[in-house]
């Protein structure tokens, strides 16, 4: 739209309001359930549920449109309704408006503005009454980890294994915040590795980020990383970016992605290539290497962010869980050489637990045979073999 | 047939979003409404896993809350703990006698604890199985949750083959033969 159209159309978008808000009270979608007029609800959505379920002799407005809410509707229950609490999750949006229309309801004065809500918890605030049993024991967490076989888990290992900081994005590789591997310091949204270790360099100088990287997925770079990287370019930063790329959206469930070299309907298309595109944008150093090479992975980490030149390393192995990915081998552990050093379980691989007398057993049903493992142990007590 | 709360609780990849499905199809199919809801995203991850499946004749809350589920099916020991307070009363436990270490216990910041069936078998109904074994001695590993849900089939109730039909229209096509036998050996027979 054109910016001197913007007051003329104004005028017709507050009709269609004024129109819509008429058409509410009438509308099928906005219903009132009359019920027991003592206790009523004013709610809309999932919460709709929560309600039915703690108080099913109630009386309900259950609101399908909440914008603009159908006022007389709402002042007409209002009437016929001696207590009216408005149940609707986090901010008292129905709410405020309203009491804005001098109507009496009760709602975040009772109601947590925190997380989900349950029929328990409405039970619990407006009649005190608890169908808990039970205490909850205290249980270890079992946070998520990455998978047997998992590229990222190597490139972190590295990191750990150089003391090396990593501002974080969004995606599987988010868990490389967690111990064992412990790498990543910052997490913000899409895009926020890369800008945040620019941040980083410009407010504490190019060598403060001299044991610092930023970590993104391919696909999170494709989506929001590149124009943070474009800025680092233009605005002359120094550090480096590792591109973690397994060739897919691992975490919301293998979606192709501009890199991939094929279209969400599975058909053949063009992938953008990674280095091409980071040289075009003016990065002078772009590395590739196999995310599965430690020994070439920490050379060039190390030698990149010693250097005072923008460096973009791809490290690339494709997910551990993406279709047609084939496991010819596994690993196998050599009890007698196992020293018990727990080196290799630094790595935090799920295959890879503790026996009883403290050598480590490995999880062949789990194993997808990366090998990473290996890299740790000093002592020969772990072996590649092919699987069978 | 009166109104039942089940979870199913495990560890991300033991197959325990396929049972609830199969547990939820059968309820459906035998004429009730049906609600079912599912941990996504990080699911795959071996982090600790959770499923609700409420049935009756008319559910509203898809989550079944603290102090009302009538059964936990946990495909691991340590789950089984971590969600036994959202049982009733008189709730029960079908526990698969499995230990999966989570990471926490791997790198020694946490424990393992121990005598967990015993120790629920204070305060709840725990029936146990080693679903694992007779998943192994049928030739593969990846139908343990059709053992365990074939031994929890008894406690929800339905008839047998109601609930072999929603296996044979929920499992892989090249996989029914398997599961049948799977869930015929947790039913017990």
């Amino acid at each position: 739209m054109m910016p001197g159209s913007a007051i003329g159309r104004h005028l017709v978008v507050e009709d269609r309001e004024n129109r819509l808000q008429q058409d509410a009270s009438s509308l099928c979608i906005n219903k009132v359930e009359y019920g027991d007029k003592k206790i009523g609800f004013i709610t809309s959505g999932i919460c709709y549920q929560y309600v039915k379920e703690a108080f099913p002799n109630a009386s309900v407005l259950k609101l399908g449109l909440v914008n603009p809410l159908p006022k007389k509707l709402i002042e007409e229950f209002a009437k016929n309704v001696q207590t009216i609490y408005v149940i609707e999750e986090l901010e008292p949006v129905i709410e405020e408006q309203i009491k804005s229309w001098g109507i009496n309801v009760k709602g975040k004065e009772l109601f947590t503005k925190q997380g989900e809500y349950s029929s328990n918890m409405l039970k619990k605030v407006i009649s005190g009454k608890d169908d808990k049993v039970f205490a909850k024991s205290e249980s270890p967490n079992r946070p998520p980890i990455l998978c047997p076989g998992c590229p990222h888990r190597s490139v972190f290992s590295v990191l750990n294994k150089l003391k090396i900081h990593a501002s974080g994005d969004i995606g599987c590789y988010t868990l490389g915040a967690v111990a064992p591997l412990s790498v990543i310091d910052t997490t913000v949204c899409m895009g926020a590795s890369i800008s945040m270790l620019h941040g980083i360099e410009k407010a504490k100088g190019k060598d403060y980020i001299k044991n610092w990287v930023a970590v993104i997925g391919d696909s999170t770079f494709l989506h929001t990383g590149i124009n943070s990287l474009v800025n680092m370019v233009y605005n002359k930063s120094t550090g480096t970016v590792i591109i973690l790329d397994n060739r897919t959206t691992g975490m919301t469930g293998h979606q192709e992605h501009a890199g991939t070299g094929k279209t969400l309907k599975q058909e053949e298309t063009y992938a953008i290539d990674f280095r091409t595109l980071c040289l075009a944008i003016g990065v002078k150093n772009v590395v590739e290497v196999n995310a599965f090479d430690v020994k070439e992975l920490e050379k060039t980490i190390k030698e990149s962010v010693n250097n005072d030149v923008l460096t973009v390393i791809i490290a690339r192995a494709p997910c551990a869980l993406l279709k047609g990915q084939v496991f010819p081998n596994k690993c196998l552990t050599v009890s007698e050489n196992c020293k018990k050093c727990g080196m290799c379980m630094k790595i935090g691989c799920p295959a890879i637990t503790k026996n009883e007398d403290g050598t480590i057993n490995i999880d062949s049903s789990a194993c997808n045979g990366c090998g990473l493992c290996l890299n740790y142990c000093k002592f020969d007590a772990i072996k590649k073999v092919e699987r069978v | 047939m009166k109104e039942m709360n089940i979870m199913v609780v495990g560890v991300g990849g033991q197959g325990t979003l396929l049972t609830s499905r199969i547990i939820g199809k059968t309820a459906l199919n035998c004429g009730l409404d049906v609600k079912l809801s599912e941990v996504h995203g990080m699911a795959q991850r071996g982090g600790s896993v959770v499923t609700f499946v409420r049935f009756g004749e008319k559910i509203y809350e898809p989550v079944v809350e603290e102090g009302s589920a009538d059964m936990i099916i946990s495909f691991e020991k340590l789950e089984a703990k971590r969600y036994a307070h959202f049982l009733k009363k008189d709730g029960i436990i079908i526990v698969n006698d499995c230990k999966i270490e989570p990471m926490t216990v791997v790198i020694g910041s946490a424990e393992y604890p121990k005598n967990i069936i015993e120790d629920l078998s204070k305060e709840h109904k725990v029936y146990s199985i080693d679903g694992k074994k007779i998943a192994n001695e049928l030739g593969n590993p990846k139908v343990l949750n059709s053992v365990v849900l074939g031994f929890a089939a008894k406690y929800i109730g339905f008839d047998k083959k109601d609930w072999l039909n929603t296996v044979e229209m929920t499992v892989p096509p090249k996989t029914i033969e398997i599961n049948t036998q799977a869930f015929n050996k947790g039913y017990g027979e």
